[in-house]
């Protein structure tokens, strides 16, 4: 069997896949925070609470409802983001005109909230959900078995990320979105509802997390606990890529992915740690950011 | 100082020195030393404009020290907290420097990412005790007092409570207090006025960070253990909470804040489990939309307006 470096080639693979697919879950929810903050000046610390709430969703459509994975699929990032568009409405608006400090301070807030909701009604256990029949298995690509659920998350991420980067440059719709982004008013000034732009925008990213949640599901345990560190990690791929590219923060996701599972091989004491590590390297090269643009 | 306040810290130096006639002086202590954790938050956020979402690192990381000082080295308290300190206040200037490199909501982001690396090291390092913790810190005996007796660890910890509050008020009046409130007003206008703005917010990061590591080390004392929840990220978030309700930038803000924090946390915990943070973030959402002035702001700002004075 190939060695690289003393690993076995499949294991080393094996480690890598499982790496891109924590990777899809950094880009899709870093992505999400970046279109939120360019938006909305705010850094939505509720993001991890959505997509524990994603993933508890779907496990609930299941356990209660008989709902399977692809209805879950469609549905949970739409009742997300609707949730999202409720909490911006109801609280969110009212902070725009504050220093920013504040919009992370109330996020905070409604993510101890959001948190502590679910933890009282379902407990800290992990609840299983199962992978979709359609997709259980591995196709054997010859060098290694490719489990078709990593494929089909890797698949799917990839695509929303470059569906949403397609929405925001390059159609109509986007375009106001970036107007908006730059001058507010003088956009509002030429016809464009730029609250509504907002409150969508919002919903939006909140979706990206549920979808997240959703793919999630079965790769791993649902449980309250799930999202309590993710959001930090998801801080520390926002400050080493830099919000100012779509992108950027796309690839800085999937890549650090790829750098955690290439440390679960190789150092695995240090896997937990590696992303805030490449994050102190980056600060001092290049403190705004690989993708961001210095002032 | 100012007169009014002057008066005030007096007055609730005595209150402090009566209190455990009628209060359980463990409960005291123990707001005290998050009162103390809260103050020495509120310099950078209150004063500076810094918001360090992991500052209780710097709280654990001294707890941790203090602990394996007095436990395993086997040295009295005294310098179990000295350690703890100077621990703490190293660990601000690495942290600090990284941290001021991004300004504003980075800031935010990369203290709470440095704190996490940090949380992360920690449990696996042996010397922490991992899920454990580290237990049995015994208090020992201080310039010839017996420390197991709460009533004199009491008065132990409230002169080192008075001493660090006084240091803190003492800077933020002096002109080096000055600079950091032109920083928190106008970066851009301090640096052009030819200050090496940096070096400010470092040095404020250190001297905030240190006194975290004294009320962490302080509780360390109080409790004889150290756990990783001194050092998790809802802990740091607590101590925004407090400062955050007290009144962010007042003088007694804190202290008041983590007084109600501690209070209905030790008064809720059995009672409501779970929802405790739902309370807790409830409280934040209230504080952040409507009270953004907190208890003491408020407070002045009333008296401000019954004596005829504007506020703006």
């Amino acid at each position: 069997m190939a060695d690289f470096l003393g690993v076995p080639l499949p294991a080393l693979l094996g480690q890598l896949m499982l790496g891109l697919v924590n990777g899809s879950f950094y880009a899709l929810l870093s992505l999400g925070l970046a279109v939120i903050f360019g938006m909305l000046h705010i850094i939505n610390f509720t993001h991890g609470a959505l997509y524990m709430m994603g993933a508890m969703l779907a496990w609930m459509a299941s356990a209660y409802l008989g709902l399977g994975y692809w209805w879950s699929l469609v549905f949970v990032p739409i009742v997300v983001g609707a949730f999202a568009v409720v909490i911006e409405r109801s609280l969110l608006q009212w902070i725009y005109k504050l220093d920013h400090l504040y919009g992370l301070l109330l996020t905070f807030g409604l993510a101890l909230i959001i948190g502590g909701v679910f933890r009282h009604f379902f407990g800290v256990g992990g609840q299983p959900y199962s992978i979709p029949p359609e997709l259980t298995g591995a196709i054997n690509l010859g060098f290694m078995y490719l489990p078709k659920y990593r494929a089909w998350v890797i698949a799917v991420s990839v695509v929303v990320c470059l569906a949403t980067w397609y929405m925001i440059e390059k159609t109509r719709l986007g375009s106001y979105l970036r107007a908006a982004t730059e001058n507010p008013a003088l956009t509002q000034a030429f016809g464009i509802n730029v609250p509504i732009m907002v409150m969508l925008t919002f919903g939006f990213g909140a979706a990206l997390a549920g979808l997240a949640g959703v793919l999630a599901a079965p790769t791993t345990q649902v449980s309250p606990l799930m999202s309590s560190d993710m959001i930090i990690t998801v801080f520390a791929v926002v400050v080493i890529g830099g919000m100012g590219s779509i992108l950027g923060s796309v690839l800085t996701g999937l890549g650090l992915g790829l750098v955690e599972g290439l440390t679960k091989v190789f150092y695995a004491e240090a896997s937990s740690t590696v992303v805030f590590v490449v994050m102190v390297i980056v600060l001092l090269v290049r403190p705004a950011g690989l993708f961001g643009k210095e002032k | 100082m100012n007169t009014k306040v002057s008066i005030a810290y007096l007055a609730g130096l005595a209150l402090l020195v009566a209190a455990p006639t009628v209060i359980y002086p463990v409960l005291v202590m123990k707001v005290l030393c998050f009162a103390l954790f809260a103050c020495a938050f509120n310099l950078l956020l209150g004063y500076t404009g810094l918001l360090s979402f992991g500052h209780a690192i710097f709280l654990g990381t001294s707890a941790y020290v203090a602990g394996y000082v007095i436990k395993v080295l086997e040295f009295g308290p005294l310098a179990g907290i000295a350690v703890g300190t100077v621990a703490a206040g190293a660990l601000g200037w690495v942290i600090g420097s990284l941290a001021i490199r991004r300004q504003g909501i980075y800031f935010a982001m990369i203290t709470l990412a440095l704190a996490q690396l940090m949380y992360f090291i920690y449990v696996q390092a042996p010397f922490t005790g991992g899920e454990d913790g580290l237990q049995g810190i015994a208090r020992g005996s201080m310039f010839g007092i017996d420390l197991t007796n709460d009533l004199a660890l009491y008065y132990v910890v409230v002169g080192f409570f008075a001493a660090a509050f006084w240091l803190i008020q003492r800077t933020i009046h002096s002109p080096f207090g000055q600079t950091l409130k032109a920083i928190r007003e106008n970066e851009q206008r301090t640096i052009s006025l030819g200050y090496d703005v940096d070096r400010y917010k470092l040095l404020a990061f250190v001297l905030s960070a240190a006194i975290a590591g004294l009320a962490g080390a302080l509780k360390a004392l109080l409790f004889g253990f150290a756990t990783l929840g001194d050092i998790h990220w809802h802990t740091s978030g607590e101590v925004v909470l407090m400062t955050l309700l007290g009144g962010m930038g007042t003088v007694f803000g804190p202290v008041v804040g983590a007084t109600v924090i501690v209070t209905l946390q030790t008064e809720l915990s059995d009672k409501v489990g779970s929802l405790v943070s739902v309370i807790m973030g409830c409280i934040f959402v209230f504080c952040v939309l409507v009270f953004r002035r907190g208890i003491v702001g408020e407070g002045v700002a009333l008296y401000k307006r019954m004596i005829g004075e504007k506020v703006h």
